[in-house]
């Protein structure tokens, strides 16, 4: 059950995290399956699990909302009993122990989900981590889930540097590697989501971007006249 | 009867507690432990209802405990007060709630400072530069007020600690025999001869 979950996962849509000296990105790409297809007026793909962690998805939505859903209600319970934030790896942890009771018990599929959660925490400082459905996860500089996940991680492996990214490189190794990975031939902010988390005096801010941000992004990395010139 | 103490200084918090257990009128021992080390850089201490106390204390501790083991991030002092607090409040609500009252003393060592907290019975709690449990806080608490500095020395405190328990010896009807004094700094928890 749990490889069929992982194999339709890697046909969902691709959602990409890169870690930053000072921060780091979350990005993914929304695919839109028809042109009469609205916008949500929420995000389809980077959600908020807490102040200071945010998440993207790849797979089915509906079981990614049920989880995140946990996830939020379990950062709350900690933030009530402990007066603090919840540290990162223990709220991922949390998350992957309800995914892997699903892989266990009979009669019920696994969640078919996976995420790349960004965080900050005052015990490891900025961290990505990534889970699959099988309830196995790991901290990555950078990594990529859902379709292209091998063209877009060979890119990721050449270009990321070793010795640390700001976050203004990392958003745009992020652009980079979406433009190259996805489908589309015209890259869009219709078609992108993006996120961002930085300390700013002392205090993560998280960073949700408007169509306006990701647009003004495009265009400072010169993609975005290209796809004027497509359409 | 019984007695706490905490005392914020620079980077140090220092705690003591009068170590006689007694039941009614009746001094049935000395030599009691008010306190556990919940963690490498925080303590309890707690006095009321006998039995309550190192029930309680025991069992915050090992959840503690478990919960450096478990993840293996040392809790903050603030966050130790934080569970102590929501425990005792919990068990306020039950069917037969724990009747302590608790200093918790610790060091954080991510920003560096000391900090005390008070909690009664109510499970009511704050953050205080300094702070008294039982009769003692009649007497006390003036002579804190008065001599307490936010910058004072681990002598100075020790100092300041030995005027407090010269006046409860004075004033206090009661016999007010041996304290024990645990001093909890940036180096961990350790237990001064006074």
């Amino acid at each position: 059950m749990v490889e069929y979950a992982m194999e339709a996962i890697s046909h969902a849509s691709t959602a990409l995290g890169i870690l930053a000296k000072d921060g780091l990105v979350i990005a993914a790409e929304k695919k839109v399956a028809s042109k009469l297809l609205d916008e949500t007026k929420s995000g389809e793909k980077i959600y908020i699990i807490h102040d200071n962690m945010i998440c993207g998805v790849a797979g089915i939505t509906s079981d990614a909302n049920i989880l995140i859903n946990y996830v939020q209600t379990a950062a709350q319970q900690f933030l009530y009993t402990f007066n603090e934030d919840m540290p990162c790896e223990q709220l991922v942890q949390k998350l992957c122990d309800l995914k892997q009771g699903y892989t266990q018990y009979g009669g019920l599929r696994p969640f078919g989900v996976s995420f790349i959660y960004g965080g900050w925490d005052e015990h490891h400082g900025f961290q990505l981590y990534h889970s699959d459905p099988s309830g196995n996860y790991s901290g990555w500089k950078a990594t990529c889930i859902g379709a292209n996940t091998a063209s877009a991680q060979g890119i990721l492996r050449q270009e990321y540097k070793e010795d640390g990214m700001t976050l203004q490189e990392a958003k745009n190794l992020a652009i980079k590697v979406l433009s190259k990975t996805m489908d589309t031939t015209s890259l869009g902010s219709d078609k992108l989501e993006f996120a961002t988390l930085e300390l700013v005096n002392g205090k993560v801010e998280r960073r949700i971007f408007n169509q306006a941000e990701i647009e003004a992004l495009l265009k400072e990395n010169n993609l975005f006249n290209k796809t004027e010139e497509a359409k | 009867m019984e007695t706490l103490f905490g005392i914020t200084g620079k980077d140090f918090v220092i705690t003591a507690y009068d170590s006689k257990a007694v039941a009614s009128i009746t001094l049935m021992k000395t030599g009691e432990d008010k306190s556990r080390d919940l963690n490498a850089h925080s303590l309890m201490l707690f006095s009321g209802e006998p039995g309550d106390g190192v029930h309680f204390a025991e069992y915050i501790e090992r959840n503690i405990k478990l919960n450096g083991i478990r993840h293996g991030i040392e809790m903050s002092p603030k966050a130790v007060a934080s569970f102590a607090r929501r425990e005792l409040a919990d068990s306020l609500r039950s069917r037969k709630p724990y009747s302590v009252n608790l200093l918790i003393a610790g060091f954080d060592v991510k920003t560096n400072k000391p900090e005390l907290y008070w909690m009664d019975h109510l499970a009511s709690s704050a953050e205080i530069p300094f702070g008294v449990h039982g009769y003692g806080a009649y007497y006390c608490l003036s002579l804190l007020d008065r001599y307490h500095r936010e910058d004072i020395t681990e002598e100075e405190g020790i100092k300041l600690l030995q005027k407090c328990i010269t006046e409860l010896r004075s004033r206090l009807i009661l016999n007010m025999p041996d304290f024990v004094v645990k001093i909890v700094n940036k180096d961990g928890i350790r237990v001064v001869q006074i």
